[in-house]
């Protein structure tokens, strides 16, 4: 069903909760098959009719959305008045990405590395749990500290916890100029060592990721602000200084539209790993000797690493112990046959399902599809 | 009220003896933070020094079913930290060891009571720790995560909660769980996200995992001084619509110059309706290219001076007026309540008349000092306590003051809290049931609500049994009565 509005939307969620039927929200559909394989649902919730940008405050950088809104129709309004909502994950096929979505699974973009994830961007929710109740939490505002961040929460719940119907949200000036370093090279240790020191030095990139496919490798970083041309120059001269064969590229959108799609795949399996920067040479060799294609946020240790046998994330996890590995696509066929999440703490899987109970005690909302959360 | 002794026997044998205060004059030391308005006896004082002492601790309440307040450095302002009558104080003083310092992953382990500070201090200088609030020489990284904290550079930089990628938690009935880690994106719910900010009331935290950041290569910093707050604000809307993203921009009205020159001889012109604290900072290309626009966008808006820091001690006289500012009030007055709400930036100007109106109506001076990038206003009521009924004004006047920020869309607090000097004005920016989801929240991490009872929310809560699955009452299906 495709409710139009927050209370239609709320009272679906409702009914199926009484009559004992699973939900699942669904916006652009891009993530459908992410998470645990639960199967469909006996209740699909479109997003797609709530789909108005209710506010957008110049003056103030922030924008009032609804969930089935999508990244791609933000960005274009926002770019209006010359700014952008900072997150740009991979749009999907016919970037039908909502906010809804990549709130709800929490992915994120390039542009992660210096405006953070959306955890870091969502200032308000409203929600819809699965008794009825409608509620906000945060406000329209960037500063705020009232009442519990539970905006946090449904953020990377996929659903579980209830129904995100509108976020408010910090825009960004857009930066006027923009250019990218890059550097090749065939050795993963000293990509790593590269980008390492970028992610060290006092350079305030826009966005800083290593690229690894075919046995080659590239470090990109890119600088956006008033000027960029002089920053990437230096950028490239670090970079050349490490042994990597560098050049700047102003006309850069394509290299970072590639990096996006490269954390998607329709046929391989796209691992999200959740390590640390002095991970990234040995995730790099891993790539360099299964031959796997790698996109990393040098910075912040997050890695998207694609790979052609599914057998392989368990080999991926062995290596990179005790950084969580999640998978994200894999081929239909072995799906069923993965544990996406991999293992768990067990104290904080507790309490994750004690906030479960509290929130959606009829199991409503994608029962199983997350990890730690029946 | 007497402490429990068996209670008291059972944290002497945790922590020791000396690290158990009973004794009347110890037990006021910590009857209040930094909010003095507010303030209630403990039975029992405990400083442990451990995460286990911690668990042991708070297991021993739990048994006993006597609520605990965690504390910090003691420096919040809106009596987060202040005990429950007759409670336990779980005082983490002493726990003050920097546990790592993982440069290469650009990461440091702390305990909650090392000071915030001395986070920057042990990665300097390649490295920061961002948020930096005005007592953070004092203050406890444990207090900044209970209150997510922000500072005067928060408005580039972001506040605590961007920072806290991992966090152990002793939970109100003794458990420790670990909550994320070093890394981004852990698998399961962000339990970080909102433990960071919940005022004490999911927990004590005992080792907290931060995120620092490379230190900006270039700083320019400026002060220009306006005839009003309005000019003043106006290029503060300039500046941000010319996309440019300052670490800081902090603003002070004449009453606030007043007091604060008085008290550091800064050389900030006391005729002065507006001073304008502005810092860029980040690479050389950038803040060259930006800082001169800015001094322009000053000139333009109508300052009559523009003073552009030449070096560090210039620069650091500069912040030292605008972060002496709360202290020099009682230059003005004898007491003041300080308050802590934001406003869209843009509604600036109309909000800033209506607290001048309605200062005038309640006889009372304000004077305001604020994070003008982010709105947050800092509205100081200035009043004598001696005088009769005076005290009952300001504080009436003050709640007009957050009403009227409120009805544009803005907050009652950017990052004081709420603790129990605001709780009562959370209905005017939550109903009943954003309330009551909140209260899931709490329930799920302390259901006997031992944990910080009497803060955060406006009318006290029991949790009750989790409701089991949803049975139609006979008189639901006869269409006689409908839960809500």
């Amino acid at each position: 069903m495709t409710p139009d509005s927050a209370a239609d939307a709320a009272a679906a969620l409702k009914d199926a909760s009484r009559s004992g039927a699973s939900v699942r929200l669904s916006g652009g559909r891009t993530k459908w098959s992410w998470g645990a394989a639960v199967g469909e649902p006996d209740v699909e919730i479109s997003t797609t009719g709530l789909d108005s940008i209710v506010e957008h405050n110049e003056g103030d950088l922030t924008a009032i959305v609804d969930a089935g809104v999508k990244l791609a129709a933000l960005a274009e309004r926002t770019g209006t008045a010359d700014q952008m909502f900072a997150l740009d994950p991979p749009l999907g096929a016919d970037a039908g990405a909502t906010i809804g979505g990549a709130v709800a699974t929490a992915d994120s973009g390039p542009l992660r590395h210096r405006y953070g994830s959306v955890r870091d961007l969502v200032v308000g929710m409203t929600v819809a749990l699965s008794d009825g109740t409608v509620s906000k939490s945060g406000g329209k505002v960037i500063k705020n500290v009232a009442g519990y961040d539970l905006a946090k929460l449904f953020t990377g719940a996929y659903g579980t916890l209830g129904a995100i119907l509108q976020v408010a949200v910090r825009l960004h000036p857009l930066a006027p100029e923009t250019a990218t370093a890059v550097g090749r090279g065939d050795e993963p240790h000293a990509l790593a060592a590269a980008a390492a020191d970028l992610s060290h030095a006092q350079l305030e990139l826009q966005s800083l990721d290593v690229r690894w496919e075919g046995g080659h490798g590239t470090v990109l970083a890119r600088s956006g602000g008033a000027t960029a041309a002089d920053p990437s120059a230096e950028v490239a001269a670090l970079l050349a200084e490490r042994g990597l064969e560098a050049a700047v590229i102003e006309d850069d959108a394509g290299l970072w539209d590639a990096q996006r799609a490269a954390q998607r795949s329709d046929a391989a399996t796209v691992v999200r790993v959740s390590g640390l920067q002095d991970q990234t040479a040995t995730l790099l060799g891993f790539a360099e000797r299964h031959d796997a294609r790698v996109v990393t946020r040098a910075a912040l240790g997050l890695s998207w690493i694609t790979l052609d046998a599914p057998e392989l994330v368990g080999e991926l996890r062995a290596e990179l112990a005790p950084s969580p590995c999640v998978v994200l696509d894999a081929p239909s066929h072995a799906r069923a046959d993965i544990d996406p999440w991999g293992p768990l703490e067990p104290g904080s899987t507790a309490l994750m399902e004690r906030v479960r109970e509290r929130f959606d005690p009829t199991r409503t909302c994608a029962p199983g599809i997350l990890a730690g959360s029946r | 009220m007497a402490a429990d002794p068996a209670l008291v026997a059972e944290l002497r044998a945790a922590c020791g003896d000396e690290h158990v205060l009973t004794h009347h004059h110890d037990l006021r030391t910590y009857e209040s933070d930094g909010l003095l308005q507010y303030a209630a006896l403990p039975s029992v004082v405990v400083l442990p020094g451990t995460a286990e002492e911690v668990q042991r601790v708070v297991a021993a309440c739990h048994r006993a079913g006597v609520p605990s307040v965690a504390r910090g450095s003691g420096s919040g302002l809106s009596g987060g930290a202040m005990p429950v009558e007759g409670g336990v104080v779980i005082a983490l003083s002493r726990m003050r060891r920097i546990l790592e310092v993982d440069l290469p992953n650009q990461r440091v382990v702390v305990e909650p009571g090392v000071t915030n500070i001395a986070v920057s201090d042990a990665v300097g200088p390649g490295h920061f720790y961002p948020p930096d609030p005005s007592s953070q020489i004092v203050c406890s990284i444990g207090g900044n995560v209970a209150e997510n904290s922000g500072g005067a550079h928060c408005f580039k930089y972001g506040f605590t909660t961007n920072y806290v990628t991992g966090l152990e938690v002793v939970l109100a009935d003794g458990e420790v769980v670990e909550l994320g880690g070093k890394a981004l994106d852990m698998p399961g719910y962000d339990l970080v996200g909102p433990f960071v900010g919940s005022e004490g009331t999911l927990g004590v935290c005992t080792k907290i995992t931060l995120r620092v950041v490379p230190a900006p290569f270039a700083v320019r910093t400026l002060v220009a001084f306006f005839d009003s707050t309005s000019e003043a604000g106006e290029v503060v809307s300039e500046v941000v619509s010319e996309g440019i993203v300052p670490a800081a921009i902090e603003m002070m009205d004449n009453l606030s110059i007043r007091a604060a020159e008085g008290a550091t001889d800064a050389g900030y012109p006391q005729d002065a309706g507006a001073a304008l604290v502005v810092e860029l900072d980040g690479s050389e290309h950038e803040c060259e290219a930006r800082f001169d626009k800015i001094v322009d966008l000053c000139r333009d808006g109508g300052a009559w001076e523009v003073r552009v820091a030449q070096d560090e001690t210039e620069r650091a006289l500069i912040w030292k007026t605008r972060k002496a500012a709360f202290a020099a009030m009682g230059r003005i007055a004898p007491n003041y309540y300080v308050q802590d709400s934001v406003i869209p930036r843009t509604r600036m100007a109309g909000v800033l008349r209506r607290i001048e109106e309605l200062a005038g109506e309640y006889d009372l001076q304000v004077a305001n000092v604020f994070h003008a990038g982010d709105g947050n206003l800092h509205p100081l009521v200035c009043y004598d306590g001696a005088v009769e009924g005076e005290p009952e004004r300001a504080e009436e006047l003050a709640g007009q003051i957050v009403k009227a920020c409120v009805d544009e869309g803005g907050s009652i607090t950017g990052e004081h809290g709420v603790g129990v000097d605001k709780k009562r004005y959370m209905p005017s920016m939550f109903d009943e049931a954003d309330l009551a989801t909140f209260q899931r929240l709490r329930c799920a991490f302390d259901p006997d609500g031992l944990a910080n009872p009497g803060k955060l929310m406006p009318t006290p809560r029991l949790c009750g049994e989790v409701p089991g699955p949803y049975r139609q009452h006979p008189l639901e299906a006869a269409g006689l009565a409908e839960r809500m």
